[in-house]
């Protein structure tokens, strides 16, 4: 393997890897703070993908000359639709699930048919897939040999404004301190006068802000059905879980792991072996610790 | 469960029977003068985004029919059942269509597991199917009719028309089952027979959308062409990424058996640009025969639409049934089978001709380049009618 090669195979690993986090991240938030298993959670990336499908064909028919410039109207569109709508969710549906585990299960994976049987009917069964910005397109060269997508670079930009803004949120602002509290010990954050449902309703919110911003993200390096979101909630959840439920440190540490073992992998062996290896090696780590990597110890 | 309950579900069950029963009685009066003909896709689920457009060209043929007068002086009648992109789904709606409604033939499936799946029901009840899909071959049942390309007519050619205009090493790429698999089994003799070499193989999950790892793997191999069989929803990733890779249609040569210009429309046309296909036919084929047959189904269904390989092969099953039917002057099966051989159809695509004894069928096949507005430029064409081999010695 040429050097130039395996420059080129880091840098598709830093890209796989903030490509999943970016899928996880909402993810962490709702299942791994919140405790909520959404099984629904791809169909809100699909949501984000399909309003940034919306946002590009809106540009083309009403401002085609602003067209190069979509993607900064589409990313905030995408977050704030399936923010308000995951908001919605959570006070119309969601809320009446907590501490059911399984009804949880099966009620948002019903919800995950609804939603992409939605999608069907108002987008069509066919593939819809936005064209890329003429500045997003082709690759930067930093020397003769390497080409580095320059949309994968920008990906990896977003990934860790997206993570630094979610970190900044959770660990730096009031907002995040009620979160947190309510996390770990909801009566005792009720009883020192935090609105806990109104901190649960924004939490989820959030989380799924977050996968309609990994939606968005997707249509850059592939397009969107409606059972687009399927693809992708198994990896998230393989990446929760591996990481450790309750820790976002674990979510990014997970993602980076698996992102590099998988191109590494697919690299040296085919497609479907790297994939089976690598689930091979989470459940071997899971058998050891049952609790993902980086789990939180607790006196409970 | 309670007693009342389960006595509840008896009669329910019952009562249910007993209208099955009833909506099952062919209406004596028509029977006589119509015939039915099933068409069973898949209208939802994830196959219906490449399946569902088959009904609208079957739909088509018959109306022509109809207007012309019908099937022996039988108008034919359509019963048309979704396959829900599940084959338990397709193997119920296959016996349903044959033993209910007793339908003449069939025109069905899209992908070979759902094609598998009725096998049984259509062997019990000695049932007639027309497959109008591309497919890998390896199959020739004596109730099923293959009226699309099996894979040596249009592997063999494409690696053969590579080889010969555009460089003799070779990159295969495909999803991972059965038909890329085939597929690149017939490609590699074929390459190495051309003189050619093969540097690299390599096969993606289906529905896979992470690429760049088998791209790096291109670049480094360095090959005059690819060979792909990626398919689905992957083809949007793989093409977005080759092109963002720097390796676009100017810059390597990359031919697929399996995007015709309906997978363009999903892929976008942006991304399909200046790739190849090998197809049997193509919305773009000059001639006669074709330019009406476009003009009509755009009447039809809409100035938007394009026409893709199976939509028209699909169409051409209908009319070759009908011919085997008048061949045989009979509804009957067996006869209609044995009728079949030799069956000449002036079909959109060119004149096609159904083998003599494996239900295959003589064909052209044709390669061409992506346009941006989605249609493809003919660059070549088979000199003449390309036998099919279902079960090549590979």
């Amino acid at each position: 393997m040429g050097f130039d090669i395996a420059m080129m195979q880091v840098f598709n690993g830093v890209s796989l890897f903030s490509i999943l986090l970016l899928m996880s991240i909402g993810l962490a938030i709702v299942f791994g703070l919140m405790g909520v298993i959404n099984m629904a959670h791809g169909e809100l990336m699909a949501l984000g993908a399909y309003m940034t499908y919306v946002a590009a064909r809106g540009f083309e028919r009403w401002a085609p000359e602003w067209m190069g410039i979509y993607l900064f109207v589409a990313i905030p569109f995408a977050f704030g639709v399936t923010f308000v709508f995951g908001y919605l969710l959570e006070r119309g549906f969601i809320r009446f699930f907590y501490n059911r585990p399984l009804d949880t299960l099966l009620a948002t994976w019903g919800l995950s048919l609804i939603l992409q049987q939605t999608y069907r009917t108002v987008f069509g069964a066919q593939e819809v897939s936005v064209p890329l910005p003429m500045w997003l397109a082709g690759a930067w060269e930093p020397t003769e040999g390497i080409q580095l997508p320059i949309n994968r670079i920008f990906i990896v930009g977003l990934t860790v404004a997206v993570a630094v803004g979610v970190y900044l949120l959770l660990y730096r602002t009031r907002w995040g301190l009620k979160v947190r509290a309510v996390t770990q010990n909801r009566a005792i954050a009720g009883a020192v006068g935090i609105d806990t449902q109104r901190v649960d309703a924004l939490t989820f919110a959030l989380g799924a802000g977050l996968a309609g911003i990994a939606g968005c993200v997707f249509t850059m390096i592939g397009s969107t059905n409606p059972g687009t979101g399927q693809l992708y909630i198994v990896d998230s959840f393989i990446v929760v879980v591996f990481g450790g439920v309750q820790s976002l440190v674990g979510t990014v540490l997970s993602a980076l792991f698996i992102a590099q073992g998988q191109t590494w992998l697919e690299y040296l062996l085919s497609g479907s072996m790297a994939k089976a290896t690598i689930l091979l090696l989470v459940i071997l780590v899971l058998y050891f610790r049952p609790n993902g990597l980086f789990a939180v110890r607790s006196r409970s | 469960m309670s007693e009342m309950n389960r006595r509840d579900i008896v009669k329910t069950g019952g009562s249910m029977l007993i209208l099955s029963a009833a909506g099952g009685l062919p209406s004596i009066a028509s029977a006589q003068d119509t015939v039915k003909l099933g068409l069973l896709h898949s209208l939802s689920g994830t196959i219906a985004i490449a399946e569902a457009s088959l009904v609208d060209a079957e739909k088509m043929a018959i109306d022509e029919i109809n207007a012309a007068g019908g099937v022996l002086g039988r108008k034919i009648e359509v019963v048309v059942e979704d396959g829900a992109s599940e084959n338990a789904v397709f193997a119920e709606k296959a016996r349903k269509l044959l033993e209910r409604d007793k339908v003449a033939a069939i025109i069905g499936c899209y992908t070979s597991a759902s094609r598998k799946a009725i096998l049984p029901a259509l062997g019990r009840a000695k049932g007639l199917l027309y497959y109008p899909t591309y497919y890998e071959g390896q199959e020739q049942d004596k109730q099923v009719f293959y009226p699309s390309q099996e894979a040596t007519q249009s592997v063999i050619a494409a690696v053969e028309w590579m080889a010969r205009e555009k460089g003799k090493s070779f990159f295969l790429v495909g999803s991972d089952y059965i038909y890329p698999r085939t597929c690149n089994k017939i490609a590699k003799p074929t390459i190495i027979k051309a003189g050619g070499k093969v540097l690299g193989e390599e096969y993606a999950p289906l529905g896979h959308t992470e690429f760049s790892s088998i791209i790096n793997k291109i670049k480094a191999a360095k090959p005059d062409c690819i060979y792909s069989t990626v398919v689905g929803g992957s083809n949007v990733a793989f093409y977005k990424q080759l092109r963002a890779a720097g390796l676009d249609g100017s810059k390597v040569t990359l031919l697929s058996t399996v995007v015709s210009e309906n997978e363009v429309e999903g892929i976008g046309k942006d991304n399909a640009v200046g790739y190849y296909a090998c197809m049997g036919y193509f919305q773009s084929i000059k001639s006669p025969t074709n330019e009406k047959f476009v003009k009509a189904f755009k009447a039809k269904y809409g100035q938007d639409r394009v026409i893709g390989d199976p939509m028209q092969v699909a169409y051409n099953s209908v009319y070759l049934w009908k011919m085997a039917v008048e061949k045989a002057k009979s509804f009957d099966v067996d006869k209609v089978v044995a009728a079949s051989g030799g069956i000449e159809l002036d079909a959109p695509e060119g004149m096609v001709r159904m083998h003599a004894t494996n239900h295959h069928v003589w064909k052209k096949v044709r390669v061409g380049r992506a346009r941006a507005d989605g249609q493809f430029d003919i660059v070549w064409e088979a000199p003449s009618l390309i036998e099919p081999n279902p079960f090549p010695k590979i």
